[in-house]
């Protein structure tokens, strides 16, 4: 019983430690964001190592969730003998949330675990160590601009897997299925808020953009400086973003559309 | 990458950055103004005018209004009168359609189950409705329960009068 009891209570006492560490080492993060502002060298180069090379997966899958969208969809509301609200129905739910949630995930994956391994690779060579004796602080120098990186790219991207996505929906109901076009564009642009839908997916996938960017750099930085202490990393940032990027999602949810 | 020639890789990833928030940009562009057509009647000049139901049923705010299909405008806001128990609809209609003072509003579903809306029907008088005026001559939403209560009732009616 004192066992299970002091085994409950040390796993209470590390899960608040963590979360104090993690808070204090965002609060350094945010802390060196203007001195990173001052260098856009360095974002730029971040923006292209996170957000170039996460366009190829974001465009494939967006294009092929606004198919899967379109087709699923036409087959639910052609049975209530809706179908000119295919449009709605797929900008809604891209704007709303898969835009924004799906590109987080696949941006934890493409680019987050990149960031994880390589900022662990960097602390496991001394590296990090080594600026710090040089007296470069590299949480200004090395962590800082990726960070503002993710948060720029993230909304972006999110933007783009839902515009990709709809017109993916539009191939396939219009194209493929044959719903009508003009009825297509009316329905969404009737029922599409701008500030309202795509405001708020934008504000969600910023949100996760700062998610995403600090858990693989914090789980990075505090990674065993061991190769198996980098892969751990790698996975428990996946792990971690996708679990976060989720929950996240339901609160921001529930704080943007519950009331309405 | 630390070895590379920095001026000509400097130079391209500039350019691919650039393409890459360009992009970013245009689709959320495109989010804006083809999926949810932003500004393609919401900034218009615009004037308000009034108009009191009995009933307004599922009527909502930013609701489209309507004179012969065509959306001349939008429901700006809905209130309620404590002194007549009506409700008070002000519309905001573009500045560039007028409409005469015995104009009729209508509430109105778009199909059977579908959304409601305003539908102006333009009156033959030669004065025309100014800004914050009252359009007198309305009728009220079309309300299911009471269209199926009062068949019902004749109903039960003709039925009583047969026996």
């Amino acid at each position: 019983m004192t066992t299970w009891l002091a085994s409950l209570g040390a796993w209470t006492i590390g899960a608040v430690a963590l979360l104090g560490h993690a808070a204090r080492f965002f609060l350094r993060l945010c802390a060196a964001l203007p001195a990173a502002c001052l260098r856009p060298r360095l974002i730029v180069d971040q923006l292209h190592f996170i957000g170039n090379r996460s366009l190829s997966i974001i465009g494939v899958s967006g294009l092929f969730v606004g198919f899967v969208l379109g087709l699923q969809g036409y087959y639910t509301l052609q049975r209530y003998g809706s179908a000119e609200a295919l449009g709605l129905l797929v900008a809604l739910s891209l704007v709303r949330e898969l835009g924004p949630v799906v590109a987080a995930l696949l941006f934890a994956g493409r680019a987050g675990t990149s960031l994880t391994a390589e900022v662990g690779l960097m602390k496991a060579g001394e590296q990090l160590a080594a600026m710090e004796m040089m007296a470069v602080d590299p949480v200004a120098r090395i962590l800082a601009p990726r960070f503002i990186a993710a948060l720029i790219a993230m909304p972006l991207l999110a933007a783009m897997f839902s515009a990709i996505g709809i017109l993916g929906g539009w191939a396939v109901g219009v194209g493929l299925i044959g719903v009508d076009a003009g009825a297509f564009w009316s329905q969404m642009q009737a029922g599409v808020d701008v500030f309202k839908d795509v405001g708020n997916g934008v504000i969600k996938s910023a949100v996760f953009g700062v998610i995403c960017g600090f858990i693989a750099l914090y789980v990075g930085h505090e990674s065993q400086p061991t190769p198996e202490g980098v892969a751990r990393a790698t996975t428990t940032t996946v792990v971690a973003s996708s679990l976060a990027v989720l929950g996240f999602d339901f609160i921001l949810t529930a704080l943007m559309f519950g009331a309405t | 990458m630390l070895w590379r020639d920095p001026v000509k890789s400097n130079r391209w990833i500039d350019v691919m950055v650039g393409g890459f928030v360009l992009l970013g940009l245009a689709a959320l562009l495109f989010l804006a103004l083809k999926a949810a057509n932003l500004g393609s009647f919401s900034s218009g000049p615009a004037y308000e005018a009034r108009a009191r139901f009995d009933n307004i049923g599922g009527l909502k705010v930013r609701a489209p209004v309507k004179s012969a299909g065509v959306v001349v405008g939008r429901v700006a806001s809905i209130g309620f009168d404590d002194k007549t128990y009506q409700a008070v609809v002000s519309l905001s209609l573009d500045e560039r359609y007028r409409f005469p003072k015995d104009s009729t509003v209508k509430i109105l579903t778009s199909g059977l189950l579908g959304e409601q809306y305003l539908g102006i029907e333009a009156g033959v008088e030669d004065k025309m409705i100014g800004a914050g005026e009252t359009i007198a001559m309305t009728q009220s939403a079309v309300v299911l329960e009471n269209l199926i209560s009062q068949f019902l009732y004749s109903k039960a009616a003709d039925g009583g009068k047969k026996e």
